[in-house]
């Protein structure tokens, strides 16, 4: 989140050198487990593929990269656009449903990329019901009278890319505006700025940090998507690791290129910090307040009601009432399947692992660079988060090849000295795949955190120092409660995408154990969707629990 | 709470999520790329007859480099996979072992299955025409597909998928690449729609207007007809008709699903034994009934429905002739733009 420095002094804080080097040799720890896997690929990567890069060349790349500009730019734009415009909406206006509205925005969250493509799909397929309704009213009688043009296409990949991922850059957008606004917004208002000129000259250009980081987040998840891309069309370079490694089965290619993107992605990533490297941004979260929402007039507020609740009905309502009634033709025609607890059981318990896990290196590695500020800290931390850029099934790729070896190796060990098999500890345990995701998700609870823990200013550090707390104390009654909202968001963040994930959990899960993501995707491998479909309501349903939660922490966390 | 002791019992949970599943004596492994719902009747009836437990982990992409990097303390005892060339590529990458089974030798026909036991086919499929009903088409030849006359009407799914691959190698094989690029190019520029989706989408777009033919696998037809996806799904069904299509010099492209014995199946003897289930009368009869597809055993039929495409010439090119060109037939793919 944004690379604020916190406010402070120009001392470190000296008292904390010493356990504050524990913290960095921890943060190197977190670094080096998420390195693991993408030296395995490294590894992989160097057996060499004969002719690659001469047919990626001439035959891949001009397609594909301009095909993968095209959806970022896209994604990026219409989830800025509706991220940042919802964002401002419900918190600088006051109009009825406003409330309502800044929960509900961040439902689409809870609907996977691959859950609306296909949704939109059959929605919108000429014998769905929409167009049904069309021709109906235009007094067609068949699809090949009349129909709309096809979604499988770049557009509709990115409209429906955008509609579930704005989410990413509306929260960290309306936390800024919460925080960092008020006394600003006022100001601006002294000076007989209208509200809409403030969010141009003031509010926006403030939470550009915030923006820059969600838009990231957002085209990650874009650059990790391979099912949508499948379902509608779009060739990504992302599906071009995949033809490389399972159509031409040149695993050391498919790293070549996975290591490639990598690149790029983390070259990028630098550089949008380079280029606000001069900006700093920071106010005393205690003390600033909110900008008072102002009063709109009804009309205006209905305008208001409608435009805001337009991304929630689009991204969530529509997907969420479709599966809703696949589900219960589905359950009507099949009942339910007994397999379903057992799927929820392992869904929930990978997911709550893999939370835990990852918000402890978060915290490890945020607090680190607290603690330590500089150089070594900065760059640990960035390498913690490089998993995140990664798509799923290369991150899944590097866990096997790191962990069956570690798997092999205790086994063979275990034999030559004591006679017994352990068998295949972390592969068989599901201990791989919380690993996995913890290397996926770290960058989401590194992020956050140290968002939140940027809003406290040094001072107090000093402060709680000088009353004599150690660095534990200062950490756990100070930096904690301060930062509890944020480490609560970081976590529910992670536990959503935890859920929806499917590679990296699809290849390293134990014998025996499905989630719902995997029952899904077993069914949408062969085409039979609509037994799937009750699955796919409960992969939304979980995760909606946690997404309304995080809208409270949302606000709880803010003076 | 101190992060130190959170991350501590964060990885003490993580140990206990569950014991490291050891093999046992009347217990087998398998590792299957075959989606669960297709081979769960098959498994069941396996464990009623013998009381054999049957334990599985359902993969996609990556399970050879799993067996492989799980190397000898690997749990799989069988490696189920479709396409041939899925199959060849476990047996390439070592992790398979040979197999003499007189029992399989005597019910899988040689050119289904490795020469030398490393893998045997099961059942197999064919890459057929779905029709709009109304078209009058009684023959058709994959040439066809690349007929000016059908430009934008043709739907596919992706290029680069496995079915497609192995239908484009087997082009190769007949026509050598050149041919197989120019014909490529006239497919593509027939496609009514991006080649993306599944099989069952082109007879869902055909019942929408978007074409009027489309290839796709024998077995989704018995799928959708029979009303087991559910009545939506026979109305699609309703709207097509199959044709066999035939390669001028040659017959209709088929595809197997099979499986192997893991080359470090710690259960080698049960492995077997499950393989010779799969190929006896009866589990052939669930590989026609449940799941649509061609029983490999000569003497079992298949599906009625099914029977009804009328008879299937299987073509001449062997599979592992195929199963050489594929990586050709991809790049063709990616060269003539095809998933564009």
């Amino acid at each position: 989140m944004p690379a604020s420095k916190p406010v402070a002094g120009p001392s470190v804080v000296s008292q904390a050198g010493r356990s504050g080097r524990n913290w960095v040799a921890l943060s190197a720890l977190a670094a080096l487990i998420v390195l693991l896997p993408v030296a395995g690929l490294a590894l992989e990567a160097l057996k060499g593929s004969s002719g690659l890069w001469a047919h990626l060349f001439s035959s891949i790349l001009p397609v594909a990269l301009v095909d993968t500009v095209i959806l970022l730019i896209g994604v990026g734009v219409v989830t800025a656009v509706i991220g940042t415009t919802t964002a401002w909406l419900v918190t600088a206006y006051d109009f009825p449903g406003r409330r309502m509205l800044q929960w509900a925005l961040l439902l689409p969250l809870a609907v996977p990329t691959y859950i609306i493509a296909y949704a939109y799909l059959d929605i919108l397929h000429p014998i769905g019901s929409v167009q049904g309704a069309i021709r109906w009213v235009l007094g067609y009688e068949t699809p090949r009278q009349f129909r709309l043009p096809d979604i499988r296409s770049m557009t509709g990949c990115i409209l429906l890319l955008g509609f579930v991922l704005y989410p990413y850059v509306y929260i960290p957008t309306r936390a800024m505006f919460l925080t960092q606004s008020g006394n600003l917004v006022d100001a601006a208002r002294t000076l007989g700025i209208s509200r809409r000129e403030v969010f141009w000259r003031v509010a926006l250009p403030l939470a550009r940090p915030a923006v820059a980081i969600g838009i990231a987040l957002a085209l990650m998840e874009t650059l990790n998507d391979v099912g949508a891309a499948e379902f509608l069309g779009v060739r990504t370079m992302t599906v071009s690791i995949y033809t490389t490694w399972i159509t031409r089965t040149d695993l050391p290619g498919a790293s070549q290129i996975a290591l490639a993107l990598l690149l790029i992605v983390v070259a990028l990533v630098g550089l949008e910090r380079w280029a606000r490297r001069r900006q700093r941004y920071a106010t005393d979260a205690r003390r600033s307040r909110g900008l008072t929402p102002q009063k709109v007039t009804p009309l205006k507020g209905l305008l208001f009601l409608f435009a805001g609740s337009l991304p929630i009905l689009l991204g969530f309502v529509a997907p969420a009432l479709y599966l809703t009634t696949e589900a219960w033709k589905r359950y009507q025609f099949a009942g339910l399947s007994s397999r379903l607890l057992g799927e929820a059981i392992s869904t929930i318990t990978i997911a709550t692992l893999a939370t835990v896990v990852t918000v402890a290196l978060g915290l490890v590695v945020a607090y680190a660079t607290r603690l330590r500020p500089g150089k070594t800290s900065a760059f640990l931390l960035r390498l913690s988060t490089i998993g995140y850029a990664a798509p799923g099934t290369v991150v899944a790729i590097g866990v096997l090849i790191v962990l069956a070896g570690f798997d092999r190796l205790i086994d063979r060990t275990a034999l030559d000295w004591f006679g017994v098999s352990t068998g295949l500890l972390f592969m068989g345990s599901g201990a791989a795949v919380v690993y996995a995701l913890t290397v996926r998700f770290l960058a989401i609870s590194v992020g956050g955190i140290e968002a939140g823990l940027s809003r406290i200013p040094l001072s107090l550090d000093h402060a709680s120092r000088t009353l004599g707390q150690s660095t534990a104390g200062t950490f756990r009654h100070v930096h904690l409660p301060l930062s509890k909202a944020a480490i609560s968001a970081a976590a529910l963040l992670v536990f959503v995408d935890c859920i929806k994930e499917l590679p990296a959990t699809l290849l390293l899960r134990p014998l025996n154990v499905e989630t719902f993501a995997t029952h899904l995707y077993g069914e949408a491998a062969r085409g039979t969707y609509e037994e799937a479909s009750i699955a796919a309501l409960a992969i939304v349903a979980i995760s909606i629990l946690p997404v309304i939660l995080l809208s409270r922490v949302g606000t709880a966390g803010r003076g | 709470m101190n992060s130190h002791t959170f991350l501590t019992s964060a990885l003490l949970a993580t140990s206990m999520l569950a014991a490291p599943s050891l093999a046992s004596a009347a217990e087998i492994n398998v590792y299957t790329t075959r989606e669960p719902a297709l081979i769960a009747p098959l498994l069941e009836a396996y464990t009623k007859s013998t009381g054999t437990k049957v334990n599985t982990v359902f993969l996609k992409d990556g399970m050879a480099e799993r067996v492989a990097s799980e190397g000898a303390s690997s749990p799989a005892d069988i490696l189920m996979a479709v396409d041939a060339g899925n199959l060849v590529d476990l047996a390439e990458k070592g992790v398979t072992q040979p197999i003499e089974s007189s029992v399989l030798n005597g019910a899988v026909p040689a050119e289904l299955r490795d020469d030398k036991g490393h893998w045997f086919g099961l059942s197999y499929r064919a890459r057929v025409l779905y029709a709009a009903k109304d078209l009058d088409l009684a023959s058709f030849n994959y040439e066809d597909l690349a007929d000016p006359k059908w430009k934008g009407k043709v739907c596919i799914r992706s290029g680069q998928h496995p079915y497609n691959t192995a239908l484009f190698a087997d082009y190769i094989a007949h026509y050598g690449a050149e041919e197989t690029e120019k014909w490529l190019t006239g497919v593509k520029d027939n496609l009514a729609r991006k080649a993306a989706g599944g099989d069952r989408d082109a007879a869902k777009d055909i019942l929408g207007g978007i074409c009027d033919i489309g290839i796709a696998n024998s077995y989704y037809v018995g799928l959708m007809k029979s009303g087991k996806g559910g009545e939506e799904q026979k109305t699609w069904a309703e709207a097509i008709k199959v044709v066999l299509p035939t390669f001028k010099d040659g017959g209709t492209q088929v595809n197997i699903s099979g499986a192997a014995v893991a080359k470090n199946s710690p259960n080698k003897a049960d492995a077997v034994k499950f393989l010779e289930y799969l190929v006896s009368d009866e589990a052939q009869k669930i590989y026609a009934e449940a799941n649509y597809e061609y029983p490999v055993k000569a003497g079992v039929a298949a599906d009625p429905i099914i029977a009804a495409f009328g008879e299937l010439k299987i073509d001449n090119k062997p599979l592992s002739e195929i199963v050489s060109h594929r990586k050709q037939a991809s790049e063709l793919v990616d060269k003539v733009g095809f998933d564009n």
